[in-house]
């Protein structure tokens, strides 16, 4: 499969980047990894008429603690989320996420904000965000702005990246005290899209008590989603089986999956109940 | 609008004019008349197109040629050299690790990064580590047993058996 005819540049800064993206306008689309845009293109879902490839510009790939925030940088691929060892030390929802995304071909390929900026509701690092309360950094002509991840993803394929812009960076308050965090998700083989998949965080003070607590959906709404009420059982209480059982009732009530050769209603909201019982046991276990 | 670029396969460089919708892979059957790797599913599912990209293993069908300008590529036919084999042909072949060999030439570069990211792989590690490479025929243990043996290998460790398994 060939994709239509585009022009392509691969400009070496961010100014020059956004610049062309401004000449450009709606006929342009950022390359990052291509794994997700490049078979979109050979299947004519997308035909670009320019592609700004945005790999030769150096220092948007990094994983870093500052300033009481984990910082990654847009162009940061699977792989080196995988191997660093800030995130294998305390952000393991990461972990038990990117093994379950695509193959080790896809990960040396693909990137973080390519994950987040093409706004599909079965990528699994929308939920991983979600759970973690992130922001995400985007950058354009007049400088940067911060968007709220609950405010990043408008609907199929749009989020709040706007032409002319790059998402530059995505912002995690840095894990503090006892916290712990994981993810899963069903899959009918290993690298499939989630039939459903579910993100947890908590933070638990020296009494015990849930001080911080975050669940993430995947692909079981039009776009990725927040387990709001799921949360608010969660904060303030001691995590007790009940609470736990009660959070993950509201998730699977929450969702709004769809049928598909997934699975039907039902059966998906039966999985967000069981996976996120498992995920909150889970981070729980992993809060030390 | 067509772009002139210089892609360095096995060490040779190949400069071709590509339109920048060209897949790496039809650049390197095609242009560069380098046939041993193959596009199984073209959708970026089958990993038979899989080739080293900076050492970097990389489905062909899901990058474009122009990404790859003045990149090192390594494909399959690189492997073999006047002295002999690679290990990990030697342990394809003495391991019965192929059938049709459809999928073999992606699943050895597949192999080579796995093995120098991590020389000593589990068997937990190496089944997930072909996990974007799939084979009709074998059913993995052989691939597996193959990848086991071409570690001990490069390795100078002590070499597994190559008698048939049957399981
Ligand atoms: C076989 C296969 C299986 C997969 N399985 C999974 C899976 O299980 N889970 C999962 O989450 N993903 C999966 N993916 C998708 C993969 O993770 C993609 O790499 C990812 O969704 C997109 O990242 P990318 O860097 O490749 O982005 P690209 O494909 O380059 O871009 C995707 C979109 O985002 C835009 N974009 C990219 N970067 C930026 C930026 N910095 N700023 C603004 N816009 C930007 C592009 O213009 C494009 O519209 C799979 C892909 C393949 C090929
Ligand atoms: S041909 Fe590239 S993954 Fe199948
Ligand atoms: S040997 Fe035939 S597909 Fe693997």
């Amino acid at each position: 499969m060939i994709a239509e005819n585009f022009n392509y540049e691969a400009p070496s800064t961010l100014e020059e980047a956004i610049s062309l993206l401004h000449e450009y306008g709606d006929e342009a689309k950022i390359l990052a990894g291509g794994h997700s845009l490049i078979p979109m293109m050979k299947l004519r879902f997308a035909a670009p008429t320019h592609l700004i490839d945005i790999n030769n510009i150096p220092g948007l790939s990094y994983v870093k603690e500052e300033g009481g925030m984990l910082k990654i940088g847009a162009m940061t691929k699977e792989v080196e989320v995988e191997d660093s060892e800030i995130i294998k030390s305390k952000y393991h929802l990461f972990t038990d996420a990117t093994k379950l995304i695509a193959d080790p071909q896809v990960r040396n390929f693909g990137t973080l904000g390519g994950n987040l900026a093409h706004g599909d509701a079965a990528n699994d690092h929308p939920a991983v965000m979600f759970a973690l309360g992130a922001s995400v950094e985007i950058t354009g002509k007049d400088g940067k702005r911060t968007v709220p991840i609950d405010d990043f993803f408008h609907g199929f394929y749009t989020t709040s990246v706007q032409h002319g812009e790059v998402l530059t960076e995505i912002q995690i308050p840095a894990a503090s005290g006892r916290f712990g965090s994981a993810y899963h998700k069903a899959e009918r083989k290993v690298g499939d899209y989630a039939t459903a998949g579910v993100a947890a965080m908590v933070q638990i003070d020296e009494d015990g008590k849930c001080t911080r607590a975050g669940i993430g959906l995947t692909n079981v709404n039009s776009i990725p989603m927040r387990a709001a009420r799921s949360e608010e059982v969660l904060i303030g209480s001691d995590l007790s089986e009940s609470v736990i059982n009660q959070a993950a009732l509201f998730a699977s009530e929450d969702c709004n999956p769809s049928e598909d050769l997934r699975g039907n209603v039902e059966y998906k909201r039966h999985l967000v109940k069981i996976i996120t019982k498992r995920m909150l046991n889970k981070a729980i276990s992993r809060a030390k | 609008m067509t772009k002139k670029i210089t892609l360095k396969i096995n060490g040779a460089e190949h400069t071709m004019e590509v339109e920048p919708r060209m897949l790496l892979v039809h650049a390197i059957r095609e242009n560069a008349s380098l046939t041993g790797t193959h596009i199984g599913c073209d959708t970026s599912s089958c990993g038979a197109c899989t080739i080293l990209i900076d050492g970097k293993s990389a489905k062909s069908c899901t990058v474009l040629a122009v990404q790859a300008d003045g990149k090192e590529i390594a494909t399959v036919e690189g492997l073999a050299t006047a002295e002999g084999l690679h290990p990990i042909q030697e342990g394809f072949h003495l391991n019965h690790a192929l059938h049709c060999g459809f999928c073999t030439p992606g699943m050895m570069m597949r192999a080579i990064e796995l093995l120098e990211k991590n020389p000593n792989p589990t068997e937990d590690e190496i089944r997930w580590g072909i996990a974007g490479n799939l084979c009709r025929c074998t059913g993995y243990n052989n691939i597996v047993s193959a990848i086991q043996w071409t570690s001990a290998k490069m390795q100078g460790k002590e070499l597994p058996s190559t008698e048939p398994k049957f399981v």
